[in-house]
């Protein structure tokens, strides 16, 4: 294992391509930029694809190609990206390819600003594009997610032969840690993908394909698309418990959210508050379960986000019949609240207070 | 000649097995359109070359969309106007298969017309079949980037104006202006001269990709009775009075010949190869240090690096870092980025903890470090009482007022000019921490900063500057 102090963004790619990658087809936008920068470092001394695409349109839909051909592909942006490469996530997951999205959110809507916020939900969690689809969401908060996590996605887009994005923000982009490496994979393209177009007598007969003219064979393929979400759901849920044994409040956070209520759920605990923090690690499937048992037990809810109110909404789905109030906090702008900030909050939901969030 | 293109190639199947309905035998076009004969003669070329197995046919949107029905070849269905982005995907990941774009007007001159430019522009080494009959035939018969001047669609009821539309894009000139691809031309399919040149061109694109010379592009005029409401035979007619006077045919571009073929060497690397290019074979100096022989002031620290962008204060934040990592410990950095960065002020904020990170962020910093006046006036006020101060005095005229740190003023900017460059003063300034602190060993912090400047060759330098910053703090005692 080697340990290296390095930036996220750059972590990505090289776990990328421990993970074996073959291909990177990206287009600049800051704060992600460093990833299309680091891919066009490293991916081409080991053999691989490195393209600087014409548009985020065009990078995605070259992620749908190179996928077909059963080879591990990525591609990374930010929000304005994202909304661009709608039309090619929709496509993967209807033709069932894998391929992995790294999403560094920054401010919006708009053109917005390169500031760190968690706006996006919406758009990654809860599918931009057209169609009854969904996509695997990781969320890291840490350099070393930021590794293991893009490797985990490349290993759940081969499993369930669909999009999986890695979503965090500009802070954990943009930001130093240690970081220790596994060991480089060797991915065997025939046995992984069997169904994908390896240019050989054997495969030819395979189609890469998401029309289905008729509506009851268009029904079934969705129907096929569902039972893969749910066994997602029940397979592949990914969260993090802290200090929520004994919480009379639960806090829940992702992304660097996460971090800042780590320190202020410790800041809370010393003047005796009883309070915990949810960290959810997959976005889509959504801990469920975890929500909903943890809105019977604590009397209060608290979700933080860096945006308007998007993940508190999956939240008060499954929380929303549990004896917790459920409380939302949320700054907006490219502004990340501090330790005291929401240590604040917490106070007053501890004091039975109303959030203005 | 026309009893060849009757008999059916091995590259189409036999029975159209992936066609819904009855009838597997017959292709679903109207009587009379071209891509019955065009999808004969790239099937016949795929079948004499003896690529059919390593063939990826890419099925556009279109009426062309069912490309899938008819080859026996492998097969993928793209997103409207995307095919030459997917085909660049294909054709990447795996270069030894023949990757085959099959597109139409509108398809490839309107909502893809950046995506065929640009493919054809980094020459991808791809085939793209372009079929032209100036009008969308699967939506109804709608204008296309290609319907000519004054003809009637059901978008251009009054026919094409050119105040309003412009003219129709001739795709093969336009192309053509490119360094990259190799092959162009414009063909039709009217009559059995026209086809046998379409055949001979659709041989010699398909041909320029086995030999790796780069991107080829086949333009066919071809008809669509159905959208023109004319009878097949008028329809042919109309391809030779009307079309082919705005569109000429022939070749706009062949420098096949002038051409290297291209194919990529495949790479197997082993593992320890690839780790290797990655960086993380790299034997480092670690040692485990406990925080408790830290001075208690300086334990698990939030330090603050505060200056001008260019006096290095990133570096030296990531010089910090590095080294406690190398100590053993949990560490955090981050920038501040984004328009502060452009306005001319840079920061970072560094955690180093023997327990875990929380908020990478420092608001209250219990080390600062200011490399100008703005730096000390905006964080002096932050820093945590009984932390420390190191204040540049080569550019901060006043000293801190705080009465509840320990302050250390250095002219870290002049000694970094003494020592040959302004470029030393950070690595002056991590000299002054280690003598200062104790909280970092001397060697373990020249490994680390070895590991994060850029140019290599001011090693020598920056270990001058680091023992130079270490002799100056120790003078202040």
């Amino acid at each position: 294992m080697a340990k290296e102090l390095i930036k996220s963004n750059e972590a990505v790619v090289k776990g990328a391509l421990l993970a074996g990658a073959k291909c990177y087809f990206g287009y600049p936008i800051t704060p992600a930029s460093e990833i299309a920068q680091a891919a066009s470092y490293y991916f081409p001394p080991l053999g691989r694809t490195f393209i600087q695409a014409e548009s985020e349109v065009a990078a995605i839909q070259m992620c749908y190609g190179a996928a077909g051909a059963g080879v591990r592909v990525m591609t990374a942006s930010s929000g304005p990206g994202i909304s661009l490469k709608q039309e090619g996530v929709s496509y993967s997951a209807g033709s069932e390819l894998p391929v992995v999205i790294i999403v560094i959110m920054r401010g919006g809507p708009g053109l917005g600003n390169i500031a760190p916020e968690q706006a996006d939900y919406f758009q990654v969690v809860k599918n931009g594009g057209h169609g009854n689809y969904r996509c695997m969401v990781l969320a890291p908060n840490c350099g070393q997610e930021m590794c293991d996590l893009t490797i985990h996605a490349f290993e759940m887009a081969d499993k369930y032969r669909n999009p999986v994005y890695v979503l965090t923000d500009g802070f954990i982009g943009q930001m130093m840690e240690p970081v220790e490496f596994p060991e480089a994979m060797d991915i065997d393209e025939r046995a992984k993908a069997d169904w994908a177009l390896l240019g050989d007598a054997e495969t030819k007969g395979n189609i890469i394909n998401s029309i289905y003219l008729d509506q009851d064979e268009l029904e079934e393929h969705n129907r096929k698309l569902q039972r893969k979400y749910a066994r997602m759901k029940a397979e592949d849920v990914l969260f993090e418990e802290y200090r929520l044994d004994d919480a009379e409040i639960a806090t829940i956070g992702y992304g660097i959210v996460s971090r800042v209520l780590k320190s202020a759920v410790d800041v809370c605990r010393e003047k005796g508050i009883k309070v915990g923090l949810l960290r959810p690690i997959t976005l889509f499937p959504f801990p469920e379960k975890q929500v909903a048992e943890i809105a019977n037990r604590v009397d209060n809810i608290l979700v933080c986000e860096l945006s308007n109110g998007q993940m508190v909404e999956d939240v008060r789905l499954v929380g929303c019949r549990g004896k917790a109030k459920i409380s939302f906090y949320g700054r907006m702008g490219g502004n990340v609240p501090t330790v005291d900030e929401l240590a604040e909050q917490i106070t007053k939901v501890a004091e039975g207070g109303d959030i203005d969030g | 000649m026309a009893k060849d293109i009757l008999k059916k190639p091995d590259a189409l199947y036999e029975v159209y097995h992936r066609k819904p309905g009855e009838d597997k035998k017959n292709i679903h076009y109207c009587p009379g359109c071209g891509h019955g004969v065009l999808h004969k003669l790239i099937a016949e070329a795929i079948s004499d070359f003896g690529v059919a197995d390593r063939t990826i046919m890419i099925s556009p949107v279109g009426c062309s969309v069912f490309v899938y029905y008819y080859f026996d070849t492998g097969n993928i269905q793209a997103a409207h106007g995307r095919a030459p982005a997917v085909a660049t995907g294909l054709k990447r990941a795996n270069p030894d298969t023949i990757v085959i774009s099959y597109q139409g007007d509108g398809d490839l001159a309107a909502i893809g017309g950046n995506n065929i430019l640009q493919a054809a522009n980094r020459g991808e080494n791809i085939t793209v079949f372009f079929v032209n009959n100036a009008i969308y035939g699967m939506t109804g018969g709608q204008m296309a980037p290609t319907t000519l001047v004054g003809q009637k669609t059901m978008t251009t009821p009054y026919g094409r104006s050119v105040q309003n539309e412009g003219y129709p894009i001739k795709v093969v000139e336009l192309l053509a202006t490119l360094e990259s691809p190799a092959y162009l031309e414009r063909c039709a399919l009217t009559d059995a001269k026209n086809i046998a040149k379409t055949r001979k061109a659709v041989r010699k694109a398909i041909k320029c990709q086995i030999d790796g010379k780069g991107f080829s592009l086949v333009e066919v005029l071809s008809a669509c009775p159905s959208g023109w409401k004319l009878t097949p035979v008028q329809a042919k007619k109309w391809i030779t009075d009307r079309m082919m006077s705005y569109f000429p045919l022939g070749v706009t571009k062949d420098v096949i010949d002038e051409r290297e073929g291209y194919h990529p060497e495949k790479v197997k690397l082993t593992g320890d190869r690839i780790e290797e290019i990655l960086g993380l074979k790299k034997e480092k100096l670690f040692r485990d240090k406990s925080m408790s022989e830290v001075p208690e002031q300086y334990r698990n620290p939030q330090i603050k690096v505060a200056g001008f962008g260019g006096q290095g204060v990133l570096l030296l934040g990531q010089t910090l870092a590095e080294a406690g990592m190398r100590h053993g410990w949990n560490v955090s950095w981050i920038p501040s980025y984004g328009p502060e960065m452009r306005g001319g002020t840079a920061n970072c904020q560094v955690h180093i903890s023997e327990n875990d990170i929380g908020a990478p962020v420092v608001d209250f910093p219990n080390i600062l470090i200011a490399m100008n006046k703005p730096s000390l006036d905006k964080f002096e006020p932050t820093v945590q009482p009984g932390g420390i101060i190191f204040y540049n005095t080569s550019l901060i005229d006043r000293k801190p007022e705080r009465d509840d740190v320990e302050t250390v003023g250095l002219p870290f900017t002049d000694i970094g000019d003494e020592l040959g460059s302004l470029r030393f003063a950070n690595m002056v300034v991590v000299g002054a921490i280690i003598e200062k602190t104790r909280l970092l060993d001397e060697d373990i912090v020249k490994e680390a900063m070895k590991e994060v400047i850029h140019n290599k060759k001011f090693i020598p330098d920056n270990i001058v500057a680091i023992e130079r910053g270490m002799a100056e703090a120790k003078k202040l005692e």
